[in-house]
């Protein structure tokens, strides 16, 4: 089962994938894009010049999609590079990533897009698209150059200060604004700063006070999105909510949609999973920006997630040096890795669960990722002439996460050692296979 | 079995009252004209002190020197924390010197919870002693609360005991709290709003202890003991009660409180983890009181903190029903 063999060439044949979860077909893949699926497909391919993925009791999807990705190059190099983080993303079945703009340089300019951009190329891992910064150089104050980040050849259409809220409800107003005239989208850390105080590092609530640890308020998003959503309205523009971790949020994130804002939403899967009773170890793995939250608030993510509330799932992938996070808690740094786990957490949570079929999966994962960021090539119903960008899904494998078998070049798992069901086998990027059993192909 | 103390709740029932008992047979050396017990001869105790602190640092390096312990102090400030390195490599450099145990105090709160579990994960031998976490825990303070109150008082079984303040902020409360009502007191917190941890109404049903608002109301209801915390002034900033006056006026121990304390029950004790803002939070009057323990706490901690070394170092370390 799931066997390769190497013929040289870039052209596939899947055998006896269920395509979307649906009935087992055969996919040959050519040039870069699906030309057949079902029956036809073998007849079409011939055993000389292709490669076979056997692909017997596996899934078939269009690959996964990232809009919030963290890959540290330029500047924090020893945490991760666009290499390592695109070798994570496609063993986490990702076949495009956006890159945020909190590097060293930020990505303020059109000329720091183009270098992200080329830099992704290069790794050739996944589809790489950096994220313009809102403001320059993330200080929240003038407007970076959304335009020539837009005229590059990177195409820049998702612009945020993410790490960071645009609290300055003028300069949000103003970027609102600026981005229409390409369809451009701000992503904004949903978290009012004057809430959110300083020293803050985790939910606040019942263990925050027991633990004596300074926390954030719920209303510190909730008030955040229902002033943007108002501003979406107000300017007509889109607005997406990065990383939505309360059920507050969720309610603002709702009532937005009804009054008709341009609004989108992304959940992470660890907000999905952990809740904030983590941090009684004080363990700086589970340390992360938004925090973990109760029980109340997964339960209110996971169902905003299937009923549309939330549109997507973002993984917010944060990798850190291990001595950033061998501080003391309060001054640990902010963050966990997310790409390689992402699926088998979803998959885990809202499918096994029943919560949530192959479709729907679909749709939050590749559909509405690819859609809100206007990447055409990705996220597309599998059939003759769609991009062969797609994931091989293993719904009955069982994964037990390894931080040490991760290829990030960071270990800042919050899943380590939990066994999870579900597991990515092979990724496949304009046709080629990029990762295989976790193995990257060169 | 533990060989750190974290936490009031390292310790169990039994523990807790070993180390109480040990307290009052330590207490004793302090009369002595030789103040020196051979106990920790040839242990090495380390003060990593990253925070400053003038009387929790000199009570433990008292307690280890009349001991007969070797006891250093590091303070953070100089030390190589202040030039980047993490506080992991920081604290096992210094246990990789073979020392017995660290004393820590960090503005953090976890932090020695943290560098326990690196020891306890890399099989490093040393103890780690909180004697300060961030707004988190302050353990000895706990137990030398308990123990002065108990000298003073008698077995604290049925008394009524107020703690009073900036209760958020105050790692001497969340230690009390645990402690306090295990050994049988009635423990009711009073603070404004702004200064009540978040979740704190469940916690306290949880744990035993009761909340108010209104200091007036509780001693009017007749307490044994006040016990007020330290309106920290560097936190001032955060707008949590509109200004120093309005704090006195509201949950202060003035003088006019004093009087009616006094009147409710004539044998009420105040109590204050030091240092106090006179003026701010308790009156010169109360301070300098005949029912003030404020310097019986001081000198009790040393006894108690002498009993703490004993427990987790003496002999082979952890002596039967000491530490759970």
């Amino acid at each position: 089962m799931n066997g390769h063999r190497m013929s040289g060439h870039n052209d596939l044949l899947v055998t006896g994938a269920a395509v979307h979860g649906g009935e087992s077909a055969d996919v040959l893949v050519r040039d870069g894009r699906v030309v057949a699926v079902g029956p036809d497909a073998t007849g079409a391919a011939t055993e000389t010049d292709l490669e076979r993925v056997d692909a017997d009791g596996l899934v078939l999807l269009p690959g996964f999609v990232d809009l919030h990705t963290h890959l540290r190059e330029p500047g924090r190099e020893d945490a991760e590079t666009v290499r390592s983080g695109s070798a994570a993303a496609a063993a986490g079945g990702f076949t495009a990533v956006l890159a945020m703009a909190n590097t060293s340089p930020v990505t303020d300019t059109g000329e720091a897009a183009e270098h992200v951009l080329d830099l992704g190329v290069a790794a050739g891992l996944a589809d790489v698209r950096p994220v313009g910064a809102v403001t320059k150089g993330l200080e929240g104050a003038e407007l970076a150059e959304l335009g020539m980040m837009h005229r590059s050849r990177a195409r820049v259409r998702v612009f945020s200060d993410d790490g960071r809220c645009v609290h300055d409800a003028r300069v949000m107003r103003r970027a609102l604004e600026y981005v229409r005239a390409f369809d451009g989208v701000v992503s904004q850390h949903a978290q009012d700063p004057a809430l959110a105080g300083p020293g803050a590092c985790c939910h606040e609530g019942e263990v925050s006070g027991r633990l004596g640890l300074t926390g954030w308020p719920a209303v510190a998003e909730s008030s955040i999105i229902a002033r943007d959503a108002e501003l979406a309205l107000h300017t007509g523009s889109r607005v997406h909510i990065a990383h939505v971790s309360t059920a507050e949020g969720v309610e603002a994130v709702r009532w937005a949609k009804r009054r008709g804002a341009r609004i989108t939403a992304e959940v992470t899967p660890h907000h999905l999973l952990l809740t904030t009773d983590l941090l009684g170890s004080y363990d700086p793995v589970f340390k992360v920006n938004p925090p973990l939250r109760p029980q109340e608030d997964v339960d209110a993510l996971r169902e905003a997630l299937v009923d549309g509330t939330i549109d997507a799932v973002a993984t917010d992938h944060a990798p850190h040096a291990r001595h950033d996070k061998e501080h003391a808690f309060p001054d640990a740094a902010f963050g966990m890795l997310g790409l390689e786990t992402a699926f088998s957490v979803v998959h885990d949570v809202m499918i096994a669960s029943g919560r949530m079929d192959w479709a729907l999966l679909t749709e939050r994962m590749s559909t509405a990722p690819a859609r809100i960021a206007g990447l055409a090539e990705h996220g597309q119903h599998i059939r003759p002439g769609s991009p062969a960008n797609l994931v091989l899904v293993d719904p009955r494998a069982e994964v037990t996460v390894d931080p040490g078998a991760s290829l990030s070049l960071s270990r800042n798992t919050p899943f380590a050692g939990r066994t999870l069901t579900g597991r990515v086998r092979t990724t496949i990027l304009n046709g080629r296979i990029t990762v295989a059993d976790g193995e990257v192909r060169p | 079995m533990t060989r750190h103390l974290l936490s009031v709740s390292d310790l169990d029932d039994d523990a807790l009252r070993s180390v109480l008992t040990t307290a009052a047979q330590m207490h004793d050396v302090q009369h002595r004209a030789v103040k020196k017990l051979p106990t920790l001869r040839g242990r090495t105790v380390i003060n990593l002190f990253f925070e400053d602190s003038t009387r929790t640092r000199s009570s433990f390096e008292i307690a280890g020197k009349w001991m007969s312990a070797d006891t250093i102090n590091i303070t953070g400030k100089g030390s190589s924390a202040s030039k980047g390195e993490s506080l992991r490599d920081t604290v096992r450099t210094i246990a990789a010197m073979g020392v017995d145990a660290i004393v820590m105090r960090h503005q953090a709160s976890g932090a020695a919870q943290q560098v326990a579990g690196w020891f306890d994960e890399s099989g490093v031998a040393t103890s780690v002693l909180n004697a300060g976490d961030g707004t988190h825990e302050h353990p000895t303070q706990a137990l030398l609360d308990a123990y002065t109150l108990e000298q003073r008082l008698g077995p604290l079984a049925g008394k009524r005991i107020a703690i009073v303040g900036d209760v958020t902020h105050s790692r001497v409360f969340r230690s009390n709290v645990l402690a306090l009502p295990r050994l049988g007191a009635h423990v009711t917190v009073v603070a404004p709003p702004t200064l009540m941890p978040s979740g704190v109404a469940s916690w306290a049903a949880a744990d035993g202890f009761a909340l108010s608002d209104d200091l007036d109301e509780v001693i009017d209801s007749g307490v044994d003991a006040l016990m007020m915390l330290r309106v920290q002034r560097e936190r001032m900033a955060g707008g949590f009660f509109p200004t120093p006056r309005e704090y006195t006026v509201g949950y202060g121990l003035t003088r006019d409180r004093l009087a009616t304390l006094t009147r409710r029950n004539p044998e009420a004790v105040i109590c204050h983890p030091g240092p106090m803002n006179r003026g701010l939070e308790i009156a010169a009057d109360a301070a300098d009181a005949a029912s003030s323990l404020v310097l019986d706490q001081v000198s009790a901690g040393v006894a108690v903190r002498m009993s703490v070394l004993y427990h987790l170092l003496a002999s082979d370390g952890i002596v039967e029903g000491s530490l759970a």
